[in-house]
């Protein structure tokens, strides 16, 4: 899968990863521990924190630490990002992966599940994203990658509240990523489509799917390079295009 | 369940995609810390890797898979010894891509490079270098073992050791592998010098596997479609490990480069692979090589995976899919129990489009089961065309049984239980060892379950 590294590709080699269990957080950590990387893991299982290390240091990770956090803990935010910063020294990269495909028409019955929902994909990200934005502006260089989706780009249907997370959070980014422009900043919107994750396991196969090592291998390349926003794979990008052109009257009828 | 998903059941076949199989549910393994509640699911259950076996020993029609394909972190590696331990789920390619540039390789490594570690074991699969080395299970020094009572059971030659034996071989019906350690060995390059020589008849097959024990890699296409006096001709392909130096800088690359390009996106025609394309097609490949005898340095994926390169190499066979037929018989009498098998493949003019023969080496497995034994082995594949099919295939049966040889289980769809028991004399000894809640549709049909 190596190909050779454009010119303007940078390195990166103290990466914070939060969701770092997910499918798709693990594998952009193992592209980064084959280059020998740094990493600090975050996720909320300790035993699957404990696999995921063991196996970013046999591919070469120059050294791996974790911590236990469950991300709608707000008030443990800092400390744990405290904690990271001073295991590798600094922070070269931000990569937040965490996430839960909710149960949409559990939501539609129930205030709480939706709220809930809303906490766990958007506004515990909004509130790391707060502290690591300071963090990063005050530094002045490196990179912040959020895997949102495709889902954020137009209120369906079938999904519309994990869509409403993850179209604030393209928002918020948009002005994050003008923000730290000045300081050298990078910030990533990534918007996967279907992957094959457990997220996805249940859902009926479409060709579209994606094989998360791919997933990986392209948005670490994405960070190196400091892109703004990536669909990945690439072909989601025409096919967004094509779906938020659809007028409102005719997509409120069809929408799936 | 925590840490298992339940998944899709589509998608879920053998690679001959015969017979077909219906799944009740597959659980997705994900996490040996947290392994499923095997007791508390329904009917049985039988794990599932790559999916690479032929026939149907990993399948369970009406029953349960245990995907462990996502069971697939590294946990550590020896550098001294060069041991490493990994989850099962963990495929022959990830150890090529990690290992290959520290200078390291696998033991054994089979006609692909898409096999689960796990798969490896329960397969105990052979390679090129069977003369030389013996089977994947001579190289596993222990693995842990997931059984329904929620054991977790530590097999070694030492400890368990009955369980480790009939775990070796068996198929994925004494439990769900979670980890193991495999020794891997050291080598100069991953590219391979290799000789290519052309061969008029199996006679000269078999004075060609006369000069084995000289190379570590050996196997032969045999063109199966030729008759009469042309019977049995082929190329032989043996090679060694290539120094650095021979090997280049672009032969030493894990990556075969040409892996994404070739692709079968739809099923063929079933028509496509017939008597007489396959005939054209053997005739013109078995000319393809201008001289006797051809030297060269080739980057290991093109020695040892050639059809990986071709991503759903099994849809040409069409819809209805096909199976592979690999026996071994003993040698003796000149070859002629093999070529009684040819000779019975051509009489009834069902093509085999690839077709490859080898000598076993007399290296003895662990696993109880173990297929490969002193001899010659053929593999064949046929594109399913009905009652046809399987009675061709119990007449190679015949054959086989009357030589003393066995067929392969992992590429087996339609073995009846008595040639089973004729081929496997321990198997009484391996069904102790099965697990009540693991099976399979092999399993079911051999042991009359």
């Amino acid at each position: 899968m190596a190909r050779p590294m454009k010119r303007r590709e940078r390195t990166l080699t103290d990466v914070l990863v939060v969701g770092a269990t997910s499918a798709i957080g693990s594998e952009v950590a193992r592209s980064f521990a084959r280059s020998g990387a740094r990493l600090f893991l975050v996720a909320r299982n300790a035993e699957r924190l404990a696999a995921v290390s063991e196996d970013l240091r046999v591919l070469g990770a120059g050294r791996v630490e974790t911590a236990v956090l469950d991300v709608t803990h707000m008030d443990r935010h800092a400390a744990v990002l405290q904690s990271a910063i001073e295991a590798l020294g600094d922070l070269d990269v931000a990569l937040v992966a965490h996430g839960v495909l909710p149960d949409q028409s559990r939501c539609e019955a129930s205030v709480e599940e939706t709220l809930r929902a809303l906490e766990v994909n958007c506004t515990s990200t909004v509130a790391l994203l707060t502290l690591l934005a300071n963090y990063f502006e005050q530094r002045r260089g490196g990179c912040i990658a959020v895997i949102t989706s495709v889902a954020g780009d137009r209120g369906r249907r079938s999904n519309y509240v994990y869509g409403t997370a993850k179209a604030a959070l393209n928002t918020f980014l948009e002005g994050l990523r003008a923000r730290l422009q000045p300081a050298g900043v990078s910030v990533l919107t990534v918007k996967p489509g279907f992957v094959d994750t457990p997220m996805t396991a249940g859902l009926p196969r479409n060709p579209f799917y994606a094989d998360p090592r791919r997933v990986g291998e392209d948005i670490y390349r994405a960070m190196l390079a400091g892109r703004d926003v990536v669909y990945v794979p690439w072909f989601w990008r025409p096919i967004m295009a094509a779906v938020r052109a659809i007028p409102v009257r005719i997509f409120k009828r069809i929408s799936p | 369940m925590a840490g298992c998903r339940t998944a899709n059941t589509d998608g879920y076949r053998s690679w001959g995609r015969y017979p077909p199989a219906a799944h009740r549910a597959v659980i997705q393994v994900r996490w040996r810390s947290e392994p499923p509640d095997l007791a508390r699911l329904e009917g049985t259950v039988l794990p599932f890797g790559c999916g690479r076996s032929y026939g149907d020993c990993c399948l369970n029609d009406g029953g349960t898979l245990l995907d462990a394909s996502h069971l697939r972190h590294f946990i550590a590696f020896d550098e001294e010894r060069g041991l490493l331990r990994c989850e099962a789920g963990v495929t022959l390619a990830d150890i090529l891509d990690l290992m290959v540039p520290r200078g390291w390789f696998p033991s054994v490594l089979p006609g692909t490079r898409w096999v689960t570690v796990g798969g490896a074991i329960a397969n105990d699969i052979h390679g090129k270098n069977h003369h030389g080395a013996g089977t994947f299970g001579r190289y596993v020094s222990c693995f842990e073992l997931l059984r329904s009572s929620g054991e977790r059971l530590v097999c070694s030659p030492e400890r368990n050791a009955e369980l480790f034996r009939a775990t070796i071989g068996g198929l994925g019906l004494t439990g769900l592998i979670l980890w193991a350690d495999v020794q891997l060995r050291r080598v100069s390059s991953s590219a391979i010098a290799l000789e290519r020589v052309r061969f008029g008849s199996l006679h000269e097959f078999f004075a060609l596997s006369s000069e084995d024990q000289d190379y570590e890699y050996t196997a032969a296409w045999i063109d199966c479609t030729a008759s009469r006096g042309r019977l049995g001709r082929g190329l032989y392909l043996r090679g060694d490990h290539a120094s650095p130096e021979a090997a280049g800088d672009g032969a030493a690359r894990p990556d075969g480069g040409l892996g994404g390009l070739l692709r079968v996106p739809f099923d063929a025609p079933g028509a496509l692979l017939n008597p007489l394309t396959v005939s054209v097609f053997n005739a013109l490949y078995y000319r393809s090589q201008i001289s006797p005898r051809v030297r060269k340095v080739v980057p290991g994926e093109a020695f040892f995976f050639p059809l990986d390169s071709v991503r759903g190499w099994n849809r040409l066979y069409g819809r209805h899919g096909f199976l592979q037929y690999q026996c071994v018989v003993p040698d003796g009498e000149g070859g002629a129990a093999v070529r009684g098998i040819l000779e019975r493949v051509g009489r009834h003019r069902q093509a085999s489009f690839l077709a490859v023969i080898k000598r076993f080496g007399d290296l003895p497995s662990p696993g109880m089961l173990s297929f490969p034994r002193p001899g010659v082995t053929l593999a064949l594949d046929f594109p399913y065309r009905g009652a046809r099919t399987l009675e061709m295939l119990e007449e190679l049966d015949e054959l086989v049984v009357g030589a003393g040889g066995k067929v392969y289980p992992a590429k087996d769809a339609r073995m009846s239980a008595d040639t089973f028991r004729s081929y496997f004399p321990l198997w009484r000894q391996f069904a102790k060892h099965v697990d009540p809640k693991f099976s399979s549709s092999f399993w079911r049909r051999v042991s009359g379950a």
